[in-house]
């Protein structure tokens, strides 16, 4: 039987899914980044080669904002975007979608999918991470509950208190008078994410056309208070589907299932990664006023990419070991 | 007097040829880095809008190599622009840095100011080498706007990545050096080198129009390279600001003959925003409006954060994306340097364009 490997590396989680020929989920696997992309994919595989079968995997893509790091890592047959990703997974495993809601660890997006499966619209949050996961994981942090019972508190309001929802430092000073003054917990979490769901519609639903079904997915999506909020605002049912934490790397492995048609070999560089000795460097480039920090990777005193430059000086140039 | 000037992309090309012309000494500051930004960000008013605080940063480089003057356009209308040179100078004397500012604004009214801070520049020479050299200057941008254009059909389809790229800078080069043996002769040198690069003239492309706010459409360290990665993403880029028509429109009221003139491209935002709103916010709703009924396949909208009249334009522009029927993006520049979030919107964007073309999908 043939498989297919998705990882999607973002900036608070990493996530791992191996699904089969019909795209059912076999195994999944989720990890914190914790700012170390390259250990934590050659973790996650490692994770996942305790039950895989070795010989099976036909297809490999990699998502998320460490996706051309991990597909390099990994041999990776498709790298695409987590936009794309995403979408590929919904349409494809939740008939009937038109519109993802989606909140990770540092972004957001809004993807509206055509009747036809494809992506018709979409926009991602800009300028402020006011209304993403890391966030709420500041402010759980902040209050002394762990991030998975958040949801469950805020359900448990009565009335939700106004919180202020245009910036994270405003939201914070609001809620801290909020508690000052009185106001239980659960009726400040559920303020809260109505505030959040706020800002996330006004920054990303402007002029987009939301329809049903409207799908809520990523980190966030775990949280029930996320959720009844958003239905609150909406007024209509939000559905989190059974794989809405990794539906982007479910998404990848889909990509690379399409990608790799009958007769094709995939770039999988196997199980084994974990024992190979992968290295990041980093260097000042001097070749001009603009100081380009160049990152190398390198296996085995081989150097294996390099980019970061912004004139090719570095990124274009064959590739010497030990330059 | 060593005269200096802002930079905007390769606007500093044909400036010098009609400085150089006139034998007027300049100091180039060196060419936008992050030093400049740093520079730019640290004494500049934190609320302003990117490009101010850049010039800034041009300014201060400048004045390192001996620059002693200013000169710069001047603008009027609802845009912080207007106010540009005197926030700047204001910057300038509290860092006890003096530069002389001569701002050259399109004469309204009285022409009498205008004429005065031209002939600071330009001393005793005749007006007629003053004439020539200001043509000297606007030819050479007239030439880069079509090196330019060249290039963006050419990216898409070099057959070696990075060609048409390498024959541009190689191009703009011989075009600064212009102002010596004469434009004609060095544009069909320049053009010769954007002509021998490769290309699968077969390859399929997707064309997209990128509107919005000049000074984050001319410099490609604001954009990130947009026009480059759009090129390498497999897409032809088409502008709805050349350098040549903004000074055309901007310093000659739109008067030289035979240039695309933005008088249509304002008729065509009538519909949807129906007066000034400083800036360029109506000619980049006018150029989306246009670029839909060419039934290119995309917009994209660029704008540095807080612009105002860009801001104005962006809530409009999803009902020309309603009517005509063109996806359009925007994205809002400022002085991040990280390009992840850039690459990752203009690849779903590719991604979404294909699929509209019925191509690719899971």
């Amino acid at each position: 039987m043939k498989t297919y490997l998705g990882i999607d590396v973002g900036s608070v989680s990493a996530n791992f899914v191996l699904v089969d020929e019909a795209g059912e989920v076999l195994e999944a696997v989720y990890l914190r980044t914790r700012g170390r992309p390259l250990e934590v994919v050659q973790e996650g595989v490692a994770a996942l080669a305790k039950t895989a079968d070795h010989g099976a995997v036909a297809g490999v893509g990699t998502t998320g904002s460490g996706r051309v790091l991990a597909g390099l890592v990994v041999g990776a047959d498709v790298v695409r975007n987590e936009i794309t990703a995403h979408a590929a997974a919904t349409a494809r495993l939740i008939p009937g979608a038109r519109t993802i809601l989606e909140i990770g660890g540092q972004d957001s997006k809004l993807i509206i999918i055509s009747p036809g499966g494809t992506v018709a619209d979409f926009a991602m949050n800009t300028v402020c991470a006011a209304g993403t996961g890391s966030f709420l994981d500041q402010q759980a942090a902040r209050l002394g509950i762990p991030i998975e019972e958040f949801g469950a508190i805020a359900l448990e309001a009565q009335t939700p208190v106004r919180i202020a929802g245009r910036c994270a430092v405003f939201a914070e000073t609001d809620m801290i008078h909020k508690q000052a003054m009185g106001y239980g917990l659960p009726e400040i979490l559920a303020g809260l994410c109505e505030a959040l769901v706020r800002n996330y519609l006004n920054n990303l639903g402007k002029g987009k056309d939301i329809r049903d079904k409207v799908v809520f997915q990523g980190g966030v999506a775990a949280n029930a208070g996320m959720r009844r909020a958003f239905e609150r605002v909406l007024k209509r049912a939000v559905h989190v589907p059974p794989h809405h934490g990794v539906m982007g790397a479910l998404g990848a492995a889909l990509l690379a299932r399409a990608q790799t048609g009958p007769g094709a070999r995939t770039g999988f560089k196997g199980f084994d990664l974990a024992n190979r000795d992968y290295r990041t460097g980093c260097f000042n480039c001097n070749g001009c006023a603009n100081q380009c920090e160049v990152v190398e990777i390198t296996q085995a005193s081989t150097v294996l990419a390099r980019w970061g430059d912004r004139c090719g000086r570095w990124s274009r140039a064959p590739l010497v070991s030990g330059a | 007097m060593r005269l200096t000037f802002p930079h905007m992309g390769n606007l500093w090309i044909s400036v010098k040829t009609m400085l150089d012309s006139l034998g007027a000494p300049v100091v180039c500051a060196p060419l936008t880095t992050r030093r400049t930004l740093s520079l730019g960000v640290r004494y500049a008013p934190e609320g302003a809008c990117l490009p101010l605080k850049l010039n800034v940063g041009n300014f201060l480089e400048a004045a390192e190599l001996g620059a002693d003057t200013v000169i710069m356009a001047g603008g009027c209308g609802p845009c912080r622009f207007g106010y540009y040179a005197q926030v700047e100078q204001a910057v300038l004397d509290d860092l006890g840095v003096s530069l002389r500012f001569l701002v050259l604004e399109p004469p309204e009214g009285s022409a009498r100011e205008l004429v005065g801070r031209i002939r600071a520049i330009t001393d005793a020479r005749s007006w007629w080498q003053v004439l020539g050299a200001v043509r000297r200057g606007f030819v050479v941008a007239r030439c880069l706007d079509v090196l330019e254009r060249r290039a963006q059909s050419l990216r898409p389809r070099e057959v070696r990545p990075g060609a048409a790229d390498q024959a541009l800078a190689a191009a703009e080069k011989i075009m600064a050096g212009a102002w010596s043996s004469g434009a004609a002769p060095a544009f069909r040198r320049a053009r010769a080198l954007l002509e021998a690069v490769a290309i699968e003239p077969e390859r399929p492309v997707l064309r997209v129009g990128v509107v919005g706010e000049i000074f984050t459409l001319l410099e490609p360290f604001v954009n990130l390279d947009l026009m480059q990665r759009l090129g390498r993403l497999g897409v032809e880029v088409s502008r709805s600001i050349y350098l040549g028509e903004w000074i055309n429109e901007h310093l000659f009221l739109g008067l030289y003959p035979g240039i695309h003139s933005a008088r249509g491209v304002r008729k065509a935002s009538l519909p949807y925003l129906g007066h000034f709103v400083g800036g360029h916010g109506q000619e980049t709703v006018g150029s989306a409006v246009l670029f839909g009924e060419k039934k290119l396949d995309g917009v994209i909208q660029l704008l540095p954060f807080t612009c105002m009249p860009e801001i104005v334009a962006q809530h409009v522009l999803p009902s020309v994306s309603r009517d005509l029927g063109i996806p359009v993006l925007t994205l809002v520049l400022d002085e991040q340097t990280g390009d992840a979030g850039l690459t990752t919107r203009l690849e779903a964007f590719v991604d979404m364009l294909w699929g509209n073309r019925g191509g690719i999908c899971a």
